[in-house]
């Protein structure tokens, strides 16, 4: 069905569920296009092996267009594979060469455990969230939005921060599988705004809190979450989370 | 004519809102507590609801099938989202907003709902603005907007080229927060299967838990559906993977009428296909058309690079066709244009199947103004190139970086190649004023309804219909049914109707199983899709829909007896929950091809060959078919057709120029 002529080597990590130990199985692909996503490069492995009466694997994905943050794999060592700024569903087999060997696995954490195959479960983050990650307002609140000049500058740095697309691959790729960027990220884009202001310090107390509880690690300033973003989340979110962190203590009444 | 009852309170148009809103039957504070919503889907129109119906106090259990309701697919959507909030002083109003989207509708959507849609415009940027959603900004602190198809105002508020990203998880904060106050329970990896029906009316869904495979009952005083569009029914389409019709379309077989299934939004600027291994098409936001314009060579077959075919020797044909409106002609317009110049020989790429989107021209005048501003005067060429890409990266740089990755080629040297691909669906199922279905207590929000964008949806407008069904009209229709239903205790899931409708689910789970037949899901669903893009596409007409009905059918007797599920049914099993939705795929497909046959006219998304004017503009038949299609269910894959008259006292129906 391919009209390619690449020749891969594939060992993926084939687990049936959170009780079963897993292991990397090895498979031969032949006539992969360059033009094929990574992806579809798998899609040509699953209905292989569906043809051929096995299972197929099991890997989360659904936009294919780097915005869903869904897709997850950890490819030769790097997630979202080889390429900078990209998610492994806008990876494209053009990256690779013919006659590669390509390893790929979960996202490995404590807190992400593996539910099949390449998928984990990574809810944790929606429970940081929930600890905090959002502005006290119900609708129906709201006054005119041009009621609150914004400096463009905070706006767009607000912006930048909210680009997180809730991934994973900063907590992948940390040797402590640390959640900071992730964490931080959406601390900066409401500690930026002035209607993020009421709730600044409680905040950042809460969703620390909540990120310690969850079993994600301590940062030490390695650097590999930043790295390794596909949206290029910029490490300064972890120094302000840090500092607003400290400041809570101080200028905070109130202690989550 | 009509059949079935909208019900559309009276009085004028401009007042009808505010009048229903004050004068709603309301649910006391502690009767809310017991009242239990069901709401299905996380995007813009199922995040919002959820939210907003928990901090009015109700108990609302949410449910979506991804790993979190961050991920559903209004995140995708990039240019923008419309208001009437007239912050450009140009002469932009409720009642302007609501005339764009009736024309640009073609005259096929209820007027009603659409002045309705326009009036809670304004509220839904203030809302996500106090959320601390980073709209786009000027120097001066102030809200930025941009010009979209189909309108002569700049009224599209945005966030860069992720608008729905921002404003998804705006609404997903809402939804965390009362999630983490314990008053949304929601349930991720979780797929609705049914809906259970008591004494007519629903009363809770049958969902499978996608990681355990157990199948669960859920009961709900109402079920809210905002599970989205059916577009992946051409297999091929801007939506996520995992899109679908399933939950609608359960619903439909519970008797909720479908509506004007035929009324496909097929998005002009597209990546085009590159090859039979592709899965998805990727959209490049409509923004674009401001500053890109659109052209293929005006000799045939020209294989020139586009560098080489100088000024005069292209055609912008948009331009062209359409001087008042250019390059920002709505969608439709648009798509046809560019299949016409295809189909007649002129398209360009390797396929022959693509025209240019070329930002060239306005990158050098954007790169002269940046000059002046600097203090160079008579800039040269290679300056203004140089200066004005940093302003198309500025605007653009998220679009250009994914079309750079997905072609390999570099926009900002040459210009893009698109092609017009399957991206909405305007059709879904049928809903009154109220958003509610003809099933009593079931309310369908977002682009899963038909309410509001007629026959073609105008960019922009997706965002602002999905949140202003779940901010601010639910929540307050949903009460009217709701105060009826106070003293109906929570009904306990062992009664028949639950034992029933698991039945029927687990039944089609097992049947799907147990066929281990020798193709793939996916085999099926290319097989559909292929039908589906070639006969119940761009262009239809009577021939081919008969013969894709037929096609249809057979496919739908293979697909039984053939297809192959590897795995069970108690474990994570992505090709059965594939295998599920390509069935309920496959049956939407024939209905979409009989509707489409039974509306002998062209209009906007709707395009039969058989009815088009001199120019090959669409011609409408507003004498016999100013109505909604809306489609009755019957035993054994039938369909019964209702007709909601449309009623237009506001605008005078015209034919739609944007010459």
């Amino acid at each position: 069905m391919s009209t390619g002529n690449m020749n891969l080597t594939l060992k993926v990590w084939r687990q049936k569920n959170n009780n079963t130990k897993g292991a990397l199985v090895d498979y031969k692909l032949a006539g992969i296009s360059p033009d094929m996503s990574f992806l579809e490069m798998f899609d040509v492995l699953n209905e292989d092996l569906i043809t051929n009466g096995e299972e197929p694997v099991v890997f989360d994905h659904d936009c294919r267009e780097g915005i869903c943050g869904m897709c997850s794999m950890f490819i030769n060592g790097r997630p979202h594979g080889p390429k900078d700024l990209v998610t492994t569903c806008q990876l494209h087999m053009r990256s690779f060469k013919d006659g590669d060997t390509i390893v790929v696995e979960p996202w490995r954490a404590a807190a992400f455990p593996v539910v099949k195959d390449l998928t984990v479960d990574r809810s944790a983050f929606d429970r940081v969230i929930a600890a905090g990650g959002f502005i006290s307002v119900n609708t129906g609140n709201a006054q005119d939005a041009n009621s609150l000049p914004i400096p463009k500058m905070q706006a767009d740095a607000a912006f930048e921060a909210a680009a997180c697309i809730g991934c994973g691959a900063c907590v992948a790729t940390c040797k402590n599988a640390s959640a900071m960027l992730f964490v931080s990220a959406k601390i900066s884009q409401l500690a930026l705004l002035p209607q993020g202001q009421p709730e600044r310090y409680r905040r950042v107390q809460s969703m620390v809190a909540q990120m310690d509880a969850e079993g994600f690690g301590n940062c030490t300033n390695t650097g590999a979450c930043e790295a390794e973003c596909p949206k290029g989340i910029s490490l300064e979110n972890i120094a302000r989370m840090n500092r607003d962190f400290a400041s809570a203590k101080f200028v905070s009444e109130e202690t989550v | 004519m009509s059949d079935i009852n909208s019900n559309i309170p009276e009085g004028e148009l401009t007042s009808k809102w505010t009048k229903y809103k004050s004068s709603v039957p309301l649910v006391n504070p502690s009767n809310k507590r017991t009242i239990e919503v069901i709401i299905v889907g996380s995007g813009l129109a199922g995040a919002s609801a959820a939210a907003t119906l928990a901090e009015m106090g109700y108990k609302v259990k949410c449910f979506c099938f991804q790993d979190s309701p961050r991920r559903a697919h209004s995140i995708a959507a990039q240019g923008g989202i419309n208001a009437a909030k007239n912050y450009q002083n140009d002469g932009d109003s409720v009642y302007r907003l609501f005339y764009d989207t009736i024309k640009g509708g073609d005259y096929r959507a209820r007027e009603a709902n659409v002045h309705r849609l326009a009036e809670v415009s304004a509220n839904i940027i203030d809302q996500c603005v106090a959320q601390g959603v980073p709209l786009a900004r000027e120097y001066g602190g102030l809200l930025d907007n941009r010009s979209f198809g189909g309108t002569q105002v700049q009224r599209t508020f945005y966030a860069a080229g992720q608008t729905g990203q921002q404003l998804l998880l705006g609404a997903y904060s809402a939804l965390e927060r009362q999630i983490g106050m314990g008053k949304v329970e929601m349930y991720t990896r979780h797929e609705m299967l049914e809906v259970v029906k008591i004494d007519g009316k629903a009363r809770g869904i049958i969902a499978r838990n996608l990681i355990t495979g157990e199948i669960e009952r859920h009961f709900g005083h109402a079920v809210v559906l905002g599970t989205g569009g059916y577009g992946n029914v051409f297999y091929l389409s801007t939506n996520a993977m995992g899109s679908n019709v399933t939950a609608a379309w359960k619903a439909h077989k519970q008797g909720a009428y479908f509506a004007n299934p035929c009324y496909t939004q097929i998005h002009p600027t597209c990546i085009p296909v590159s090859g039979d291994h592709q899965s998805k098409l990727t959209l490049m936001s409509e923004s674009l058309r401001n500053d890109g314009r659109i052209w293929v060579p005006k000799k045939k077959d020209d294989n020139r690079k586009a560098s080489e075919i100088p000024e005069e020797e292209r055609d912008y044909y948009l331009e062209r066709r359409y001087p008042a409106f250019g390059n920002l002609v709505p969608r439709d317009v648009a798509s046809r244009a560019a299949k016409e110049r295809c189909d007649a020989g002129y398209g360009v790429g390797a396929s022959k199947l693509a025209v240019y989107l070329d930002f060239k021209a306005n990158t050098e005048r954007y790169g002269r103004i940046e000059a002046s501003k600097s203090g160079i005067h008579n800039p040269d060429k290679e300056t203004c190139m140089r200066l004005g890409t940093e302003v198309i990266k500025a605007k653009y740089g998220n679009l250009f970086d994914m079309y750079a990755q997905i072609t390999g080629e570099n926009p900002y040297e040459t210009p893009m190649r698109i092609y017009p691909a399957v991206h909405y669906t305007m059709g879904g199922l049928w809903v009154d004023y109220n958003l509610m279905t003809s099933v009593p207590g079931l309310y369908c929000t977002g682009e899963a309804n038909f309410s509001d964008h007629g026959a073609n949806r105008l960019g922009a407008s997706a965002l602002m219909q999905g949140l202003a069904d779940g901010y601010f009209v639910l929540p307050y229709t949903i009460g009217a049914y709701l105060s009826k239903e106070i003293s109906v205790k929570a009904i306990p899931t062992d009664h028949p109707a639950f034992v029933e409708a698991e039945e029927r689910a687990k039944g089609i789970l097992n049947t799907l199983i147990n066929i281990k037949g020798t193709k793939s899901v996916d085999h099926f669903h290319k097989r559909l899709g292929h039908i589906m893009w070639e006969k119940c596409g761009m262009a239809r007409n009577e021939k081919g829909l008969n013969e894709a009905i037929q096609d249809i059918r057979a496919l739908r007797a293979e697909f039984w007896s053939n297809v192959r599920v590897p795995g069970s049914a108690d474990e994570l099993n992505t090709e059965l929950e594939k295998a599920g939705r390509v069935a309920d795929f496959i049956e939407l497909g024939e209905l979409m091809c009989i509707d489409a046959l039974n509306r002998n006219e062209s209009c906007g998304g709707h395009f039969r060959e058989e009815y088009q004017t001199e120019e090959g503009e669409a011609l409408r038949d507003d004498e016999n078919y100013a109505y909604v299609a809306a489609w009755e269910f019957k035993e054994g894959v039938n369909f019964e057709l209702h007709k909601e008259e449309l009623k237009f006292e506001n605008i005078k129906v015209a034919q739609r120029s944007y010459k």
